[in-house]
C-alpha cells in the first residue's frame, strides 16, 4: 500500500516536473483586475480564443477584490510583482499611474485607432496628447424592472417623472412587492444608482459636467440638487430597513422577484440574466415632460493598460492590440452582456436586455459620471464625499440642500477652476 | 583593597550573544517600521519627489478642518469604542471567570472553550456573520425577536447613524470576551487556597469573598487587561472595515483611527492614497497610544499592590 503510494507520489512529481519544462520556453502574461466575477469568461472564451491565434503566449487573468484592487496594485506596483497588463480604472486613478511611470504610452499601439477621442478620453493626459489604455467597455445607468410584476399590476413603463412615481406609488399600494430595491449600508449604491442614474437628466449630461469642472456651475445650482430632492422621495419606496441594506442584498431581492424595479447599472445584465426566474425589462431614467431630451450615464469604465515594468512588453502589445480589435470587442460585449464596447465598429449583441440598453445611446445623450474625470482629485474627494451624502440624504440626515451645499464647500476647498 | 587584587572578569559575550537574535528580530520588523513612519509622517509628495516639510503635515491634520473633523470625529469613536468594551467587556469577563473558577460549576470546561472560540475566529468571519444576523432582510435576529413578540424593537442598527457604532463595539466584545475571561481565570487559580482557607475561617465566604479576598489579588490582572483592551481598540481597524466598508458609514458614524488611517494611506476608490498624511495619522495613534500605556504605568501600576506569596 504504502509503496504503491509512493510510486504514485514519485510518479506524480516527474510528469509534474515535465510540464513544467514542456512550458518554459513560453511567455506568460499575468492581468491584474478587479473583474474577478469575469474569471470564467476570461478563462473559457478570451484567452483560448488569444491564445489559439498566438501560440508562444500564456495568459493568466490574476484578479482581486474591487474594494482591495487600487490598493493592492499600488502596493504590488511598487514593489515591483505586479503583473504584464493592468485593467485600468477610468481617469485619474489611471493617470496618476501613468504619471508615476508605471503604465506604459499606447498612443502608437496598432488598434488604437479603433476607438472615438470620447471612449479614449477617460486614459488619456489632460491635453489628450498621450494614451495609455486600450478602451475595453463602459457601462449604462437606468432602471431594470420586472415584467411579469408589470404586466400583473397593469404598469406602463415609465417615460416621465409624473409616471415613474405614480408607477411605484401603485406597486407601493399593491403590496405583492417592493417598489425599489436599494440600500444605503454600502453608500455607493445611494451615489451611483441613484444620484448618477438620474442626475444627468437634471443637469444636461456633458454640457452641465463640463459646467461644473470649468467652474461655470456649482453643486449647489438648482440642476445639481434637484436629483437629491428626487433621491429623498424614493425613500418610501424602498424595503424595510433597507438603512442596513447591502449592495448583494438589493440585487437578490430583485432576482428573487420580491422588489419590482432596481436602480442598475448594465453590468448586472450577466448576473440577472441567470438568477432571476422572470421577464425583465429597462427603462432609462425618466425625464421630467414627455418628449425632453434624454441624458444616460454612459460610463467609460474600464480598460487595460500595460505596466512599464513588464519583461514581456512585446507579447503583452501583441495582446493589447488584439484587445483593441473587432474579434475581442464581439466576444467581449456577448460574453459580458452590460459591459458595452467602445470600438468604432458596431458590435452584434444577442442579449436583449443588453440590446435595450445601448439602443439608448441612439436616442438619449450620452455622458459619464460627473464626479470621475478632475474634480476627485483632491481632499476631500468629491466621489467618496458623494457617496456618503447620497445615503444621506436617502436617510433623512441630511437635506438636499445642505448635502449639496457640504459638497461644494469641500470642492471649493481645494478646486480652483481656471488656474 | 580586596577589589584591586581581585582578577579582572572576562568580558561575557555570551549575553550578547544570547540577546542579539531576539534584538535582531525586533529591531527588523518593530522599531524600524516604527522610525520610518514617523520619518515619513515629515515628508511630502511634491511633483513626485520626496521633500522635507517639519511637521507641516500635523499642521494640515490639525489645522485644516477637511482633515481635522475626520481625525475629531475618528478619536471621539474610537473612545467610546473603547468605553463600551471597558464597561461592558471586562466586568462580564470578569464575571464569566468567577463563574467558571466556582467549583461547583458542572461542565466548565465546555463553557470556556464556548466562550473563547470567537476569539480565535477571523474577523472576516465575525464581520460577516453578524452582518447576517443583524439584517433586516434575511438576519436571524429580526425573526428571534419577533417569536418573543419584540419586532418592534428591531432596527437595522447596522444603517442607523445613531446604534452603528455601538452595535459593532457589542459585536467586539462578543468576539473578544474570552481573552479577560481566560486572563482573570487564570489568577483566581492562582490564588493559594492557605488565604482562601484563612477568609473561611474568619467568617468571609459567598461574595464578600469575592469582593474583599479575590477581587484585590486580581486587581493587577484586570490592569493588565485594560491595558491590552485599550490598545487594542485603539490599533483596532478589521471589524468595521469588514461590516462597514473602508468609509466607515452611515455619515462616517463607525470610523475610527484604523479606518481613517487606511483611507488617508492607501485612498479608497477615486481617493489616491497619501502615504505621509497617513503615516501622521499613524503617528498620532502611536502617541496616544504611548500616552494611554505611560498613564497606566506611571500613576496606576505603581500603586497597585502586590501580594507575593
Amino acid at each position: 500500500m504504502t509503496t504503491k503510494l509512493l510510486t504514485a507520489l514519485l510518479l506524480g512529481t516527474g510528469i509534474l516536473g515535465t510540464v513544467g519544462l514542456a512550458h518554459a520556453a513560453d511567455v506568460t502574461l499575468n492581468i491584474e483586475s478587479w473583474r474577478g466575477d469575469d474569471l470564467t469568461i476570461w478563462k473559457d472564451k478570451l484567452i483560448p480564443a488569444f491564445e489559439a491565434k498566438n501560440p508562444g503566449i500564456k495568459v493568466v487573468f490574476a484578479p482581486s477584490a474591487p474594494t482591495e484592487y487600487d490598493a493592492a496594485l499600488g502596493a504590488k506596483l511598487a514593489a515591483g510583482s505586479a503583473g504584464d497588463l493592468i485593467t485600468c480604472r477610468p481617469f485619474d486613478k489611471s493617470l496618476e499611474l501613468f504619471k508615476k511611470g508605471n503604465l506604459a504610452d499606447l498612443s502608437a499601439l496598432p488598434g488604437m485607432e479603433n476607438f472615438s477621442p470620447v471612449a479614449k478620453a477617460a486614459w488619456q493626459t489632460d491635453d489628450g496628447k498621450a494614451s495609455f489604455c486600450v478602451p475595453m467597455a463602459s457601462v449604462i445607468h437606468g432602471f431594470i424592472y420586472n415584467k411579469d410584476a408589470f404586466d400583473k399590476l397593469g404598469i406602463k413603463v415609465p417615460t416621465t417623472r409624473d409616471e415613474f412615481f405614480a408607477a411605484l406609488d401603485k406597486i407601493k399600494a399593491d403590496g405583492t412587492y417592493i417598489p425599489m430595491a436599494m440600500g444605503t449600508k454600502d453608500l455607493w449604491e445611494a451615489a451611483t444608482m441613484g444620484y448618477q442614474n438620474i442626475g444627468p437628466n437634471y443637469w444636461k449630461g456633458e454640457e452641465g459636467r463640463q459646467a461644473l469642472i470649468k467652474g461655470e456651475q456649482k453643486l449647489t445650482d438648482a440642476d445639481w440638487v434637484a436629483p437629491y430632492a428626487e433621491l429623498a422621495k424614493w425613500k418610501p419606496y424602498l424595503g424595510d430597513g433597507f438603512e442596513a441594506q447591502t449592495y448583494p442584498d438589493s440585487q437578490n431581492l430583485f432576482t428573487l422577484g420580491r422588489a419590482a424595479i432596481y436602480p442598475a447599472g448594465s453590468w448586472e445584465i450577466g448576473l440577472f440574466n441567470t438568477q432571476a426566474q422572470f421577464k425583465m425589462g429597462a427603462f432609462p431614467p425618466p425625464v421630467e415632460k414627455a418628449g425632453d431630451t434624454c441624458y444616460i450615464s454612459d460610463h467609460t469604465d474600464i480598460g487595460m493598460g500595460l505596466n512599464a515594468a513588464s519583461k514581456n512588453a512585446d507579447a503583452a502589445k501583441t495582446f493589447l492590440s488584439w484587445v483593441a480589435s473587432p474579434d475581442f470587442a464581439t466576444i467581449y460585449a456577448n460574453a459580458l452582456p452590460g459591459f458595452f464596447s467602445l470600438n468604432s465598429n458596431p458590435v452584434k449583441m444577442e442579449d436583449p436586455l443588453a440590446q435595450e440598453f445601448v439602443s439608448w445611446r441612439d436616442k438619449c445623450k450620452s455622458t459619464i459620471r460627473s464626479t470621475y474625470q478632475i474634480l476627485s482629485r483632491g481632499t476631500p474627494n468629491l466621489e467618496n464625499e458623494t457617496w456618503v451624502e447620497s445615503a444621506n440624504v436617502i436617510n433623512g440626515t441630511d437635506t438636499p440642500e445642505a448635502a449639496a451645499k457640504k459638497l461644494q464647500d469641500g470642492l471649493d476647498s481645494w478646486y480652483k477652476p481656471g488656474k | 583593597m580586596a577589589a584591586e587584587t581581585r582578577p579582572k572578569r572576562p568580558f561575557r559575550w555570551h549575553i550578547g550573544v544570547f540577546l542579539a537574535p531576539a534584538l535582531l528580530v525586533y529591531t527588523a520588523i518593530m522599531i524600524l517600521p516604527l522610525a520610518g513612519t514617523l520619518q515619513l509622517s515629515l515628508f511630502r509628495n511634491i511633483e513626485q519627489h520626496q521633500v522635507f516639510v517639519g511637521f507641516d503635515n500635523f499642521r494640515t491634520l490639525f489645522g485644516d478642518p477637511n482633515w481635522s473633523v475626520n481625525f475629531w470625529n475618528a478619536l471621539r469613536n474610537n473612545v467610546w469604542f473603547f468605553i463600551i468594551h471597558m464597561l461592558v467587556q471586562n466586568p462580564i469577563g470578569v464575571m464569566l471567570a468567577a463563574l467558571l473558577s466556582s467549583p461547583r460549576l458542572r461542565f466548565a470546561a465546555f463553557y470556556r472553550t464556548a466562550i473563547f472560540v470567537p476569539t480565535i475566529l477571523s474577523f472576516v468571519i465575525v464581520g460577516f456573520a453578524w452582518k447576517l444576523i443583524l439584517s433586516p432582510l434575511w438576519g436571524v435576529a429580526p425573526h428571534l425577536m419577533d417569536l418573543v413578540g419584540l419586532k418592534s424593537l428591531f432596527t437595522p442598527w447596522l444603517g442607523k447613524e445613531q446604534y452603528a457604532l455601538t452595535a459593532l463595539s457589542l459585536i467586539s466584545v462578543w468576539q473578544f470576551i474570552g481573552i479577560p475571561m481566560m486572563l482573570i481565570y487564570a489568577a483566581l487559580l492562582s490564588i493559594p487556597e492557605e488565604v482562601i482557607e484563612a477568609a473561611e475561617c474568619d467568617g468571609i465566604t459567598g461574595m464578600s469573598q469575592f469582593w474583599k479576598i479575590k477581587l484585590p489579588l486580581i486587581l493587577p490582572s484586570i490592569g493588565i487587561i485594560s491595558i491590552l483592551t485599550f490598545v487594542g481598540n485603539f490599533n483596532a481597524f478589521d471589524l468595521i472595515y469588514t461590516a462597514q466598508g473602508a468609509l466607515a458609514g452611515p455619515n462616517y458614524s463607525t470610523d475610527i483611527l484604523g479606518t481613517f488611517l487606511y483611507r488617508a494611506f492607501f485612498g479608497f476608490q477615486l481617493q489616491v492614497g497619501d502615504p505621509n498624511m497617513g503615516a501622521a495619522i499613524a503617528t498620532m495613534m502611536f502617541l496616544i497610544i504611548l500616552g494611554g500605556v505611560c498613564v497606566y504605568l506611571f500613576l496606576v501600576q505603581t500603586r497597585l499592590r502586590r501580594y507575593q506569596f
